[in-house]
C-alpha cells in the first residue's frame, strides 16, 4: 500500500466495532476507496462505539457520554466516513438530538454531523469517484440495510458503484428493502422473531440464484451470512467495499477468514 | 357541576394545560373560524365525464350515458331485463317526475326483500369517479345501501373535478348539509377472507349509473 | 379488553409455529404492500400531501379545544349529541346508558376501533344486550371469541379455512368453502340484525367542525346500514379526530385508503350530520357522538404528541416486518404493530407493556410509508428512554449498558478487550464460524457466528501504518 496522497480531503475513518473486530478487510477496503479517490485518510486511535447501544436502548447518557468521545476525536477532520449506514447515521442525524438541550455540545455535535459519511454515499455523493478497474466474476445481489436506505437515503449509489465492477452481474432480490432482523440488540432479546425474518431473507437472498450478497452494513450481513451458514447454502457475504476496493477473495462473511486476506 | 360538564371541562382544561395555554382569545379563534386551507389538488386533465366513467368502471360500476332525461326510464328497463330482475322498484320521489311504464314502484324506504333501488345523485366527482349521494325525503338512504341493484341517475352536468367542488354543491344548498352524504364508488365489496375481493359484501351487488346529458 | 401485552414474547412465539397463522400472514403482506406502492406511485402529489396531512394535523392538535368547541357546537345545531368521555370506564357508561334508556336489545356495530379501546361489546353483552358486529372481518372474529389482530383488517390472521369453520358451527351446515358463499352467508344473517337493531355503533374517521358531522369510510357498506337502520346512532371516537372542514377532511381521505387497502378510494364515504329530520323516510331518530380522551389530551404535551396525528389507516403494521412474522395479537392489547407499541404503553402503561416499544428493529419502514409522518422509531426510542429512567428496564440490561458504557468510554481497555475477544472468537472457530457460543445461545441457537481473523482492524492499522 502507498503513502496517502497529501492533497484532498483529510478524512478521518470511523472503524466501527464490528469491522475492527470481525472484518478488517472492510477497513482495509475503505481505505483503499478513499486514497484513490484521493483522500488522505487516518485512523485516530481514540475511537471506540458511536453510542447507538446506548442510545437504542435508552439509555441517553451513556449515549452522550460515547458521543462526546467521537465528536472531540473527529471533530478536526474534513470528514468522518465509515463503511455503515448505522453508525454514520446516528454520528448524522442523532447526535445533534441527543444535544439538543446542551449549547455547549450542540455547535460541535452539528459540525460534526454535516461533516459524517457513510463511505459509499461519500464516494458517489461528494467524490463523484467510480472504483479504479475493479473486477468481479460473480452474479451479486444486494441488501439495503435499514439505516442506511431510509437513515441516509442510500440506495442507488452502491448500485451505481457496483455497476462499474467488471464482471459483476447485479440480481435485485424481492423485498430487498426489508429489514434481515439484525437491529442491534433486537436479534438477541428477541431470537425467534429474528430468526423468522433473516430466514425471509435468507429466502429471498437465494431465490435470486446469486453467487455473492453484498451490503452496507457488517451487523445485517453477518446476521444473513451466519444463517447461511447454517443452512449450509454456499453463498459468499461482503461488504460493498470490499467487492469495489477488489479485496473480496474467498468467502467473505460466509466462511473461513485469513488474515493474509 | 354535573357530571357531563365536568368531563367537558376536564378534558378541554387537560387539552390546553398539555399545550401549555389557556384558552384561546377571540381574536386567534376569530382566525381560526376564517381559516380557508388549500390543500394540493391532485393533477387532472381529463374531460370529466370521461374521468368519471373511466374510474368508477375501475371498481367493477358500470354506466350508461341516455342524451335527455325523458330517456332514464328505458334506460332502467333494458337494465332490469338484462339482469333479469322483478318488475317493481323502489325509486326515489326526486325521480317521480318520471313514469316507469311496466315497473311497479314506490317511494317509500327499501325493505329488507327489496330488490332494485332507482335514485338521483346530486353530483358525481371525476377525480375519484364517485357518486354523492344526498339523503332527504325524496332520497332515502336505504335505497343506497338494501337492494341488490342500484341504478343511479346522474347529470353529466352534474359531475365536479375534484372532492373541494363537491363540498362547494353542499355548501350551497338552501337546506345545508344533508342528513347522510353517501359518496359511492362503485358496488359494496369486501376483502375481509384471505384477500380475495367478493362484490356485494352486504350493500348493492351492482351500481349502475345512468349519465343524462 | 383486558392487556396481554406482558406475554408479548410467548404469545410471539407461539405465533410464529403457527402454521394457519403464519399461512394467513403470508398471504396479507404482499399484497397490502404491492398495492399500496403501486397508489403512491400513480399520484404524484403524494408525497406533497403526506407534507400536507402532517402540518395540518399538527395545527389542529395546536388548536384541538378550539375546534372541538366548534365541532360540538355543530353537532348539537344539527340536533346531535355530544358527550365527553375522559376514559374508558365514562365512556362505556354513556353508551350504556342510552342503550339503556331506549331499551335497546339488538346493538349492531360497524368497525370501531375506539370501541374496542373501551371494552364496550363485554359491558353491552354483560347488560343483556346482543352485540352484532357487522364488518365482515369483525363478525368473524366475533364468532371466533378473539380480538381484531389488525385495525384495518381485522380477521386477516384466519385462514378460509378456519372461517368456514366457524360460520359452519354459528349458522349450521353445509359448509361452505367458497369465499363467495361464505360473503353470502355473513351477508344473509346480518341482514336480519341491521333491520332489528336498536342502536347502531360505528366509529368516526373524521368530525367535521364546520358541518358538525361524523365520516366514515368503508368498503362493504355495513357502517352504512348500522347506523341508518338502527333507531339511534352512537359514533364513538377519540378526541384528536376532529378536522376543521370537509377541505381538511378531504387531505386525509386522499391518503387513507391509498395507505390502507391500496386503493384509490374505499368503495363508501359517509358524512352524517345529525339525526333523521321532518319529512325523512329513513335514519336514525337520535344521533349521539361520544368523544374520547382515555389519554390523549395528555399525550399533546411532549414527544408524544406525534402520534396524535394517527389516522389508523394500518399502513405501519403492513410494513413492519416484525407485525409480519408475529401477528396482531401478540401484541396483547388493540393496537398493534407500530402505532400500537406507541399507543398501548401510553394508554396502559410502560411498565404493562415493557416488549411492545423493544420489539422492533426501529429499521424505519413504517415511518416511511405513515401518511401523516410519524416518527414511530423515534417514538419507541423514546419509550425505551422512559422505561430506561423509571427502572423498568430488566436489571441485566442496565447492567450490561453500564458496563458497556465504562468500557467503551475507555479507548484502550476496549481495544485490548476487543484484541482478546478477536483472538478467542478466532481460536474456537472451526471453518471460519463459530456453531455454538456459551451465553450468546440468542444468537447461535439461530445462525453461526462469522468467526475473526484473529486481529483487529485498528492492531493491523497500526502495524501497517504505524500512526499515533
Ligand atoms: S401510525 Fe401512521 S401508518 Fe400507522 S396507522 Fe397511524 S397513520 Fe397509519
Amino acid at each position: 500500500m502507498t503513502e496517502s496522497p497529501t492533497r484532498g480531503p483529510r478524512v478521518g475513518l470511523f472503524a466501527t466495532c464490528l469491522m475492527n473486530v470481525f472484518r478488517p478487510n472492510v477497513g482495509f477496503s475503505a481505505v483503499k476507496l478513499l486514497e484513490d479517490a484521493g483522500c488522505s485518510v487516518e485512523v485516530p486511535a481514540n475511537q471506540t462505539c458511536c453510542g447507538q447501544p446506548g442510545y437504542n436502548s435508552g439509555d441517553y447518557d451513556a449515549a452522550r457520554a460515547l458521543a462526546r468521545q467521537v465528536i472531540e476525536t473527529f471533530e478536526n477532520y474534513d470528514y468522518i466516513v465509515g463503511p455503515s449506514g448505522s453508525c454514520m447515521a446516528t454520528i448524522r442525524h442523532d447526535y445533534p438530538v441527543l444535544f439538543q438541550d446542551d449549547p455547549m455540545w450542540l455547535p460541535r455535535a452539528q459540525a460534526l454531523s454535516e461533516k459524517a459519511w457513510e463511505l459509499l454515499s461519500f464516494l458517489a455523493d461528494v467524490l463523484h469517484a467510480a472504483p479504479a478497474d475493479s473486477h468481479y466474476d460473480g452474479t451479486v445481489t444486494y441488501h439495503d440495510s435499514c439505516s442506511g436506505l431510509r437513515g441516509l437515503g442510500i440506495k442507488g449509489q452502491p448500485r451505481a458503484l457496483l455497476g462499474e465492477v467488471d464482471g459483476l452481474k447485479l440480481k435485485e432480490m424481492e423485498d430487498s428493502e426489508v429489514c434481515c432482523g439484525f437491529g442491534g440488540t433486537f436479534c438477541v432479546k428477541y431470537p425467534e422473531i429474528s430468526e423468522k425474518m433473516v430466514e425471509d431473507k435468507v429466502r429471498n437472498v437465494l431465490a435470486t440464484g446469486a453467487d455473492t450478497l453484498v451490503g452496507g452494513d457488517l451487523g445485517c450481513l453477518m446476521n444473513i451470512a451466519g444463517r447461511l451458514r447454517r443452512i449450509n447454502a454456499p453463498v459468499k457475504v461482503f461488504h460493498t467495499a470490499e467487492v469495489l476496493a477488489g479485496l473480496a477473495d474467498g468467502p467473505g462473511l460466509a466462511g473461513a477468514a485469513k488474515e493474509s486476506d | 357541576m354535573t357530571a357531563a360538564t365536568n368531563a367537558r371541562e376536564a378534558i378541554l382544561n387537560s387539552v390546553r394545560s398539555a399545550l401549555r395555554r389557556g384558552p384561546l382569545d377571540d381574536a386567534r379563534r376569530a382566525e381560526l373560524d376564517a381559516r380557508r386551507p388549500h390543500h394540493t389538488r391532485p393533477a387532472q386533465d381529463e374531460e370529466l365525464v370521461a374521468r368519471f366513467i373511466r374510474k368508477f368502471e375501475s371498481r367493477a360500476g358500470t354506466t350508461v350515458r341516455v342524451a335527455s332525461r325523458a330517456d332514464v326510464p328505458a334506460a332502467v328497463e333494458a337494465y332490469r331485463a338484462d339482469k333479469g330482475l322483478p318488475a317493481h322498484a323502489a325509486v326515489g320521489a326526486a325521480l317521480q317526475d318520471l313514469a316507469f311504464p311496466g315497473l311497479e314502484i314506490h317511494h317509500d324506504p327499501a325493505g329488507i326483500s327489496e330488490t332494485m333501488a332507482v335514485s338521483q345523485a346530486l353530483a358525481g366527482i371525476a377525480e375519484p369517479g364517485s357518486l354523492m349521494m344526498a339523503s332527504g325525503p325524496a332520497s332515502p338512504i336505504t335505497h343506497n345501501f338494501v337492494p341488490d341493484d342500484h341504478v343511479v341517475v346522474l347529470d353529466a352536468g352534474a359531475i365536479v373535478g375534484h372532492f373541494e367542488e363537491a363540498w362547494e354543491v353542499l355548501r350551497a344548498r338552501a337546506e345545508g348539509m344533508p342528513r347522510a352524504t353517501n359518496i359511492i364508488s362503485g358496488p359494496s365489496r369486501t376483502a375481509d377472507v384471505e384477500q380475495t375481493i367478493q362484490l356485494g359484501a352486504h350493500g348493492p351487488r351492482r351500481v349502475h349509473v345512468i349519465i343524462v346529458g | 379488553m383486558e392487556i396481554r401485552s406482558k406475554e408479548f414474547k410467548q404469545r410471539a412465539v407461539f405465533a410464529i409455529h403457527d402454521a394457519s397463522l403464519q399461512q394467513a400472514l403470508g398471504k396479507a403482506r404482499g399484497g397490502f404492500v404491492g398495492k399500496r406502492a403501486q397508489q403512491a406511485a400513480e399520484l404524484p402529489e403524494f408525497e406533497q400531501l403526506r407534507e400536507e396531512a402532517k402540518n395540518t394535523k399538527n395545527h389542529i392538535l395546536d388548536n384541538l379545544d378550539h375546534y372541538l368547541e366548534r365541532y360540538e357546537a355543530a353537532v348539537t345545531a344539527a340536533g346531535g349529541h355530544v358527550h365527553w368521555a375522559r376514559d374508558a370506564e365514562e365512556a362505556r357508561r354513556i353508551i350504556l346508558d342510552i342503550c339503556k334508556r331506549v331499551d335497546a336489545k339488538t346493538v349492531t356495530k360497524g368497525k370501531s376501533m375506539v370501541s374496542e379501546e373501551i371494552g364496550l361489546n363485554e359491558a353491552l353483552i354483560e347488560h343483556g344486550m346482543e352485540v352484532v358486529e357487522t364488518d365482515l372481518g369483525e363478525y368473524i372474529i366475533q364468532l371466533a371469541h378473539e380480538p381484531p389482530s389488525h385495525i384495518i383488517a381485522p380477521a386477516v390472521h384466519k385462514t378460509k379455512d378456519q372461517v368456514s369453520d366457524l360460520f359452519e358451527k354459528a349458522h349450521g351446515g353445509p359448509r361452505k368453502t367458497e369465499v363467495a358463499d361464505l360473503v353470502n352467508e355473513a351477508r344473509r344473517v346480518l341482514r336480519d340484525k341491521y333491520f332489528k337493531a336498536d342502536v347502531g355503533i360505528t366509529g368516526g374517521n373524521f368530525l367535521v367542525a364546520e358541518t358538525g358531522s361524523s365520516i366514515i369510510v368503508t368498503n362493504e357498506g355495513n357502517g352504512d346500514l348500522t347506523q341508518t337502520l338502527a333507531k339511534v346512532h352512537i359514533v364513538t371516537s377519540g378526541i384528536e379526530r376532529v378536522v376543521p372542514t370537509l377541505d381538511d377532511a378531504t387531505l386525509f381521505l386522499r391518503l387513507l385508503a391509498r395507505s390502507a387497502t391500496g386503493q384509490e378510494t374505499e368503495t363508501y364515504t359517509t358524512i352524517s350530520t345529525g339525526p333523521r329530520r321532518a319529512g325523512d323516510l329513513d335514519g336514525p331518530e337520535e344521533y349521539h357522538v361520544v368523544l374520547v380522551d382515555n389519554g390523549r389530551s395528555k399525550m399533546l404535551a411532549g414527544r408524544f404528541k406525534d402520534m396524535l396525528r394517527c389516522i389508523r389507516c394500518g399502513a405501519c403494521m403492513n410494513h413492519c416486518p416484525v407485525y409480519g412474522a408475529v401477528g396482531g395479537h401478540a401484541y396483547g392489547w388493540v393496537y398493534p404493530g407500530p402505532m400500537g407499541s406507541v399507543l398501548t404503553p401510553l394508554i396502559k402503561g410502560l411498565d404493562n407493556a415493557y416488549d411492545l416499544p423493544n420489539a422492533c428493529t426501529l429499521n424505519g419502514r413504517c415511518a416511511s410509508v405513515c401518511p401523516v409522518k410519524i416518527p414511530l422509531p423515534d417514538l419507541l426510542r423514546e419509550l425505551r428512554h422512559m422505561q430506561h429512567q423509571q427502572d423498568i428496564t430488566p436489571v441485566m440490561q442496565k447492567r450490561a449498558l453500564q458496563v458497556w458504557r465504562y468500557v467503551a468510554t475507555r479507548p484502550k481497555l476496549y481495544h485490548a478487550l476487543e484484541q482478546v475477544g478477536a483472538r478467542f472468537l478466532s481460536a474456537i472457530a472451526k471453518n471460519g464460524s463459530i456453531r455454538r457460543l456459551p451465553l450468546a445461545g440468542a444468537w447461535t441457537d439461530v445462525r453461526d457466528l462469522p468467526a475473526p481473523a484473529g486481529r483487529t482492524f485498528l492492531e493491523l492499522w497500526q502495524g501497517k501504518r504505524g500512526q499515533k
